[in-house]
């Protein structure tokens, strides 16, 4: 479904990405995770181009995103990221018909599309006229995840998309993302460095660090052979965060 | 009150119109060239500092100024030096840099997270000027409309003097008159409209950011409503006349308004011409506008011909010779006709309080030279820049204490208050009498004559003669009583120059 081979990319004498390849297939979750500064997001923006690579190459579909225009590529590509970005001068539905406007869509197939994407995301029909600021930050960001799967895309980007929101409402947006994705076969990168999201909702994580993707397998797999010990300790984090929590809270049995 | 007040509401309609019309002209002409000018200086960051730097620069020049340079520039480009085209493109480059400035920063500060959205759904630049830059810096762009709208009705009372009527019809006029009544409607107006175009567009504005239709449609009916006021072609008063109307000048004192009156007057009872009068020019705009064509007629003073339009930087021959010698060189130099001397002469002259006369025995210029070191000395905008001061100060060695320009008049007041102790007066103002001031001698002949000529255009003096000879009936017929009778009924007996004029008009029918 995607893939990335050899993907680099300088920011002045700094190396951000260097020589990062994966594939991600149909249906397929990938999480990148690393400190900040370890090129993940960067890694991400080259797939739909709003960084272009100086060296590499990323197909989606078996076509070399190179050769297509780039406003033409990210309307087939689903692009969620943490600060959210809807237009604030319109309305929720006006949001969510931006990507089928672009596509060109009818009046009415987009009113009908509009339903369907609030029903799909659990938004309250109601919220449709209200403008973004008038909602909460869940809301906010289901309005950019409908907006994100407003054209049916096959593939979806995520940058840190629920990094902002407060635990309770993360939890119940990233249940609900987790299953829409699958329900809807979706192939996903998802950048964060919350190791315990990215062993929640990923199929395979790769860890980047300093630009170079060190390692990538499902959770089970980097768990059980780290290529070194910051892998390891990488790995070990959720766990030992369950582990604390669980003594923490059950304590008195 | 009622009587100068609804004499002046009269000509409300037509100042008024003007004035929008030069308004929204210049405001429409701003935003179709700032907007996008923004947009570019956004766009190539190497254009902004250019672009901003000289709208800045256009912006630090006075408006006056700017004004003034419009006549010779167009005038050198072979338009129209004098009327609407100076005065609409001097609005308009003012207009430009609060439009252009707070399109650019409009434009820049708009939230990074909603343009990288614009770019992920997969706008393409256009559409993202269109759908979300635009939109969103639509409040700070029209907040610098705003800006510009209030800066342009105010720059647009400045425009009289280069021949464009407006609001500052009134005002000047006023001021030249000592009208309050015209002042005050003139200001009045002004700030009125400033106020309705203000309401008009921030309604637009807040229609635009509330997404709600009926407001800005309500406020576009009514900009709409204005222009198409503004705009529609007025009804010109017939007044049983033949040919194409004339236009009369006059420069920027009650002498040349009501000068002008009688010409007009004299053109329609004499020659059934219509005639119209275009008040307030500036002295070498009124010359420049004459031999262009662009005005028809009016009166200037052969003193200020010899120096300032021959650039003689003599006292010139006598009166005689001197009028014969301008008569010669206006017709062949610049196709102008010398129609008729009208009787009088308006020189300037140094004018002192009877009080300082008798106290320093003060009786010619010799005598002022000798006690200039004590005495500060007041005089109109354009004398220290002449022919005659210089010739003055070279033949007398007057060299006062202090020297200050002030508008003409104001002068009167300052020397009958005690703020100055001189003053240049005009020979034929009925105040030198009024106030009891000594005219010192001009015993060295420095002071060329300044006998009142009429002037005709090329063009009238080719397509009309009959024109001509109904002003060399003039010839002679104002005397220095008479027009100093005049100017006393509107500088001092508060009339308008029309009714002055009518006055002497009226007292012509019956000779003849």
């Amino acid at each position: 479904m995607i893939e990335v081979h050899g993907l680099t990319r300088r920011y002045a004498e700094r190396l951000a990405v260097a020589d990062v390849s994966f594939q991600v297939g149909a249906g397929e979750l990938l999480a990148l995770v690393g400190d900040s500064g370890s090129g993940k997001t960067t890694t991400l923006k080259m797939i739909n181009r709003l960084v272009e690579p100086d060296a590499g190459r990323v197909t989606i579909e078996g076509r070399d995103v190179a050769s297509l225009d780039p406003h033409v590529l990210r309307r087939s590509i689903g692009y969620v990221f943490q600060a959210i970005g809807l237009f604030p001068h319109m309305t929720v539905a006006q949001n969510l018909a931006v990507p089928l406007g672009l596509l060109g869509w009818s009046r009415e197939r987009i009113d009908a599309r509009v339903t369907e994407l609030l029903a799909l995301v659990e938004l309250a029909p109601g919220l449709a006229t209200r403008f973004p600021a008038g909602l909460s930050g869940g809301e906010q960001q289901r309005v950019g995840v409908a907006r994100a799967l407003a054209a049916s895309p096959h593939v979806m980007l995520l940058d840190e998309p629920f990094g902002a929101l407060d635990p309770l409402t993360r939890d119940r947006v990233q249940r609900s993302f987790d299953g829409l994705r699958r329900r809807l076969g979706l192939a996903a990168v998802f950048v964060t460095h919350d190791m315990a999201e990215a062993v929640m909702l990923a199929d395979r994580i790769g860890v980047m660090r300093a630009g170079r993707l060190v390692q990538i397998g499902t959770p089970a797999e980097l768990a059980r052979a780290p290529v070194d010990d910051d892998v390891a300790r990488l790995l070990d984090t959720p766990r030992r965060q369950a582990r604390l929590v669980a003594e923490r809270l059950g304590g008195g049995t | 009150m009622s009587g100068p007040l609804s004499e002046q509401l009269a000509l409300l309609p037509e100042y008024l119109s003007a004035h929008v019309r030069l308004t929204l002209a210049a405001l429409a002409a701003g935003t179709l060239v700032a907007v996008p000018a923004g947009i570019l200086a956004h766009r190539v960051r190497r254009l902004e500092g250019p672009v901003l730097g000289v709208a800045g620069i256009v912006q630090t020049v006075p408006a006056l100024a700017l004004l003034a340079v419009m006549v010779p520039l167009l005038s050198g480009l072979g338009l129209p030096g004098i009327g609407t085209l100076p005065a609409l493109l001097a609005l308009v480059l003012y207009s430009l840099l609060p439009i252009l400035r707070n399109t650019v920063t409009g434009l820049h500060g708009l939230d990074p997270a909603v343009l990288e959205a614009a770019r992920g759904v997969g706008m393409t630049p256009s559409q993202r000027l269109r759908l979300v830059e635009l939109p969103l810096a639509l409040p700070v762009i029209v907040a610098g409309i705003r800006t510009a709208t209030a800066w342009t009705v105010g720059m647009a009372t400045l425009s009289t003097p280069v021949g464009a009527p407006s609001l500052g019809n009134f005002i000047f006029s006023g001021l030249q008159t000592r009208n309050s009544a015209a002042i005050l409607t003139g200001c009045v107006a002004a700030a009125g409209l400033a106020l309705v175009l203000d309401l008009l567009v921030r309604t637009i504005a807040r229609g635009c950011a509330l997404q709600r239709r009926r407001p800005i449609v309500l406020a576009l009916l009514g900009l709409a409503a204005l222009a198409a006021w503004a705009f529609a072609p007025a009804p010109r008063v017939a007044r049983g006349a033949v040919g194409r109307t004339l236009v009369v000048g006059a420069k920027t004192f009650t002498e040349q308004y009501v000068l002008a009156e009688i010409l007009a007057g004299t053109v329609h009872e004499r020659a059934h011409h219509g005639a119209r009068t275009l008040s307030s020019l500036g002295s070498t705009v009124a010359f420049d506008a004459l031999r262009r064509d662009e005005i028809d007629l009016y009166v200037d003073y052969t003193g200020t011909l010899w120096a300032s339009v021959m650039g003689r930087t003599d006292a010139g021959p006598g009166r005689q010779e001197m009028e014969d010698a301008l008569r010669r060189w206006l017709q062949d130099e610049a196709g102008v006709t010398l129609v008729a001397r009208l009787g009088f002469e308006n020189a300037y002259c140094f004018a002192v309080r009877r009080e300082t006369a008798e106290r320093l025995e003060l009786r010619t210029l010799s005598d002022a030279a000798r006690h200039a070191g004590e005495l500060s000395l007041a005089s109109d905008y354009e004398f220290f820049a002449r022919q005659e001061w210089r010739s003055v100060e070279a033949r007398y060695g007057l060299a006062f204490r202090d020297k200050r320009t002030m508008d003409p008049s104001l002068l009167y007041q300052a020397i009958a208050s005690g703020q100055v102790d001189a003053i240049t007066a005009y020979s034929s103002d009925s105040r030198i009498r009024t106030l009891d001031l000594v005219v010192l001698e001009d015993e060295k002949g420095a002071i060329p004559p300044y006998d009142a000529v009429v002037l005709a255009s090329p063009r009238l003096a080719r397509e009309s003669p009959e024109v001509l000879a109904a002003l060399r009936t003039l010839d002679g017929a104002i005397g220095i009583d008479t027009m100093r009778a005049l100017n006393g009924r509107v500088d001092e007996g508060r009339e308008t120059p029309a009714a002055a004029a009518e006055s002497f008009l009226a007292v012509r029918r019956k000779q003849r």
